[in-house]
């Protein structure tokens, strides 16, 4: 009786054990935090629908930056710390879009647009440069994003802008640091389909973007070409044995993230209301590779579900403390339980980084 | 005292196994004091193992430990570590160098044993800071030098010595240890040009003189009669024979290590294909493959015969499919059914209907982290659109996830891999099952010609039975030109037409597999480098 009583313990232990394991302590523990959060929120005076709205909204803005990181992790560059190139492509394309005299939706169209070939050719530039570099990607990644950033930021004070709406209204040149975009394309995704239900609010239409493109990803990689692209990640020795172009592979991951970089914070604009240059697409790349990592992605493994759930556990967290933390404690904490939540994460997923089996 | 009948060292039914493949049996090996033991056998034999545990290398203890007991002048001794073995008299050079590049011989010689004197700082501060007495440390490396009987340059900085001079300030370290007794030479003379050779035979003479026992491996059979007083030959973790050097010939040694049951191997069918047509023609290829150097090697491969590749580690016959698969650099010509093959693009071999089955399984073969299905259907999917449905006038080619699960079941089925179902991941497989799965993934690319290069290695008798029968069969059943590159000489012996032998990155010879053993056993000598 016991021995059997001894067994079912175990194996149910196991199985607990086994879901803890699948599913990553981090992620549990954060998961759980959330919930925490939502719970509390009503209790300190925080509207619960609200809450929601909010954090939907916010994983509107941010999801495809999030999904530009899967690319790359899966054709086994690590994980894209290069994402300001993509976000800088991005904004060369909404600030083009606005100089020639775009309004409305057509703006939004015209910047996606005028963003696709610079994503393509920086694209290029940081795939060649990462070739050159195989097995210390993320560090070089990191320092392409930071030098992209400085050099943009003499750049956007250099290039010669006149649109009256993005110069500095005193010196009739150079570009301000934030860019109202009413009258261009703010909302323009998210008011399109909004359901209004009491405090909730759902920005229809940037999901459907998000999964628009979250679907062309899943589809993409079960094509031929993005099957080379996994197995390129996964061990690039037998891709080459298998007469695939490693280096073309490669390539082409880093030009698809760098994509998907410019769309998503041209999407992030559009939700925000404004766009942000100089130093702000120095702060866009964390966020991102610390969401798919709590996803569960690793560094050379990583599936829509994580850019899905991971986005949502982030970016739940970063709207969710702020609100429900200063409530409770009336103590403006919030930006350091942020901050140690997120760089924690990263700091903690590098460190047991799993790397392909050799 | 040890009277003088009691050896220096007897070595009694020792036994070791790696994780129950059985690699050491009945090992029984004495030495006397001032005796050369040449210690001859194939790659694998299990020379290694047995002078790890005599030297107790981590390695044994990490796996387990080895049965029998080892006596030391007649008294038992368990070596734990290399150091006690130190400090029992016996010392090893290695095939590799553990030299410090920056450091002269003299220091080198005698690193963590030098002669020191002590200074006002080490008083104060203990021993570690003594200061080196120079002097007497260069008097101790002049008498290890001249006890070598070969003379280096004790001043030189290691990084600029010639290979052998390193080789040999490696054997003045041993020897500038006063209690040596028993030297062990595992390979010393492979890196040696001619008369480096003979000098470290000179003095290993000198040593043997001394009172030094030594055991010497290589492969050079001439120099084991040329200084050993005795030769054992192993094979398969037996010890074949243990004869006295001026018994026996290079002939019979040869025939020793490599003839494993000559009568049983039998021959099913060989058959003769001087008359088909040349499917391959290889002429003058060189291979840039560390470790597996080709230097010139030209060969014709006729269509549907199976053509074996044999030779000694090191001497490049895994080069060769490396080379002509494009895997590595190289340089010559490759002519296949008439057309030329560029070297070094993987891609245009596998368009030209060449599949290869690499020796590294777990770095080229398999995507480890992936599912059967994806291990065996990739390569076809990628060369020849195989298992893709298209739309939109071929702009999508859409993985066809069916048809990638019954090529996947079909081959589970016809080699009888052994695992949990079609999804489960390349890594969880055993060796020999990881193996098929090679096999599997080359099969389905439906080529004419296939390499496969060392299909056996670490892999159990009976999966090894089953790999070499799918082999034979995709021969026999689809017309397939198949060159099978091992190590293992009766493996090549029961399964091909032909054997080329490959030494010192050339062909050495090539012979119809009926010939005898100790033929293919000469070849594999006559050009070590």
């Amino acid at each position: 009786m016991n021995e059997t009583l001894d067994k079912t313990n175990l194996t149910l232990r196991d199985r607990l054990r086994g879901f803890v394991d699948s599913f990553g302590l981090p992620r549990l523990i954060i998961a759980a935090f959330l919930l925490m959060l939502y719970i509390a929120a009503p209790f300190v005076g925080a509207g619960f629908w609200m809450q929601i709205s909010n954090t939907v909204n916010r994983f509107s803005w941010n999801a495809i930056m999030v999904l530009a990181m899967v690319p790359m992790i899966h054709s086994g560059c690590g994980l894209n710390f290069g994402l300001p190139l993509g976000i800088i492509s991005g904004l060369l394309g909404a600030t083009l879009s606005i100089e020639l005299g775009f309004t409305g939706p057509t703006s939004f169209l015209m910047a996606i647009l005028i963003a696709t070939p610079f994503a393509v050719v920086l694209g290029m530039g940081y795939g060649w440069l990462l070739n050159k570099i195989k097995g210390g990607e993320m560090m070089i990644a990191t320092y392409v994003g930071f030098s992209s950033v400085s050099f943009m930021c003499m750049m956007w004070l250099l290039l010669p802008y006149h649109s009256p709406t993005m110069v500095w209204g005193y010196a009739g040149k150079g570009l301000r640091t934030t860019i109202s975009l009413e009258g261009f394309y703010d909302k323009v995704l998210a008011s399109f389909l909004q359901i209004n239900i009491g405090g909730l609010s759902i920005p229809t239409g940037t999901l459907l973007f998000f999964a628009l493109l979250a679907f062309g990803m899943w589809a993409f990689l079960h094509t031929k070409t993005g099957t080379a692209m996994t197995a390129v990640g996964s061990n690039p020795t037998f891709a080459k044995a298998a007469g695939v172009n490693v280096d073309r592979m490669r390539m082409l991951s880093v030009v698809l993230s760098t994509w998907l970089a410019a769309i998503g914070i041209l999407v992030y604009e559009q939700g925000f209301g404004f766009i942000q240059l100089y130093m702000a697409p120095f702060y866009m790349a964390l966020p991102a590779v610390s969401a798919i990592l709590i996803g569960g992605a690793s560094v050379n493994k990583a599936s829509i579900a994580n850019v899905i759930i991971g986005t949502f556990l982030f970016q739940g967290i970063v709207t969710m403390t702020p609100t429900v933390m200063n409530n409770m404690i009336h103590m403006d904490m919030s930006e350091v339980i942020r901050v140690v939540a997120s760089q924690g994460m990263i700091l903690y997923a590098l460190t047991r980084k799993t790397e392909a089996t050799k | 005292m040890a009277n003088a009948k009691t050896p220096l060292l007897e070595m009694r039914k020792i036994k070791k196994d790696f994780f129950g493949n059985q690699v050491l049996t009945d090992i029984n090996l004495t030495l006397a004091e001032g005796e050369v033991l040449g210690l001859c056998g194939e790659n694998g034999a299990g020379k290694s193992t047995l002078m790890k545990i005599l030297f107790g290398m981590d390695v044994i203890r990490q796996t387990g430990g080895y049965e029998g007991e080892i006596l030391l002048n007649g008294e038992k001794v368990q070596f734990n570590t290399p150091f006690d073995a130190l400090a029992a008299g016996i010392g090893m050079v290695h095939q590799e160098f553990s030299l410090i590049p920056g450091f002269t011989a003299t220091e080198n010689i005698l690193l963590n044993r030098e002669p020191k004197k002590r200074n006002v700082i080490s008083e104060v501060f203990g021993d570690r800071l003594d200061t080196l007495d120079y002097n007497e440390m260069t008097g101790r490396a002049e008498a290890a030098i001249s006890k070598m009987g070969f003379s280096i340059d004790k001043n030189m900085v290691i990084s600029e010595m010639p290979v052998g001079h390193k080789q040999f300030t490696e054997i003045a370290r041993e020897l500038s240890k006063d209690r040596l007794k028993l030297l062990i030479l595992d390979e010393p003379t492979a890196v040696l040009t001619e008369k480096e050779a003979e000098a470290l035979l000179a003095s290993i003479r000198s040593m043997s003189e001394q009172g030094i026992a030594v055991i010497f491996i290589t492969h050079r059979l001439q120099e084991i009669l040329a200084v050993c007083n005795r030769v054992v030959v192993m094979r398969d973790g037996f010890v074949i024979s243990d004869v006295p050097a001026e018994n026996t010939t290079v002939q019979e040694i040869s025939k020793w290590m490599v003839g494993r049951n000559v009568e049983t191997a039998a021959k099913l069918d060989i058959r003769d294909h001087s008359a088909a047509k040349t499917i391959m023609s290889i002429k003058r290829l060189w291979v840039d493959m560390p470790g597996e150097t080709v230097r010139d090697v030209s060969l014709d491969v006729k269509e549907g015969e199976i053509l074996g590749i044999g030779g000694l580690a090191g001497q490049g016959k895994l080069g060769i499919p490396n080379g002509v698969m494009g895997l590595y650099e190289a340089g010559g010509t490759v002519e296949f059914d008439g057309k030329q093959i560029p070297l070094n693009s993987p891609r245009k071999c596998l368009d030209a209907s060449l599949a290869f089955v690499s020796e590294d399984r777990r770095g080229v073969g398999l995507l480890l982290d992936e599912t059967l299905e994806w291990n065996i259907a990739f390569p076809a999917m990628q060369v020849q659109e195989k298992f893709l449905k298209t739309y939109l006038g071929g702009l999508v080619k859409w993985r066809d996830e069916k048809a990638i699960r019954d090529v996947t079941e079909r081959y589970i089925e016809e080699l009888a891999i052994k695992c949990t179902g079609s999804k489960q991941k390349a890594k969880e497989l055993s060796g020999g099952n990881q193996q098929k799965i090679c096999l599997a993934k080359a099969f389905a690319l439906e080529p004419k010609f296939l390499f496969v290069s060392e299909p056996t290695r670490g892999i159990d008798v009976g999966a090894k039975a089953l790999v070499l029968e799918a082999l034979r069969r995709f021969n026999r059943e689809s017309g397939v030109t198949v060159v099978m590159i091992s190590s293992e000489l009766e493996e090549l012996r029961s399964i091909c037409d032909r054997i080329a032998i490959v030494s010192g990155g050339r062909i050495a010879g090539i012979r119809p597999a009926s010939d005898p053993s100790e033929d293919f056993g000469m070849l594999m000598v006559s050009m070590v480098k």
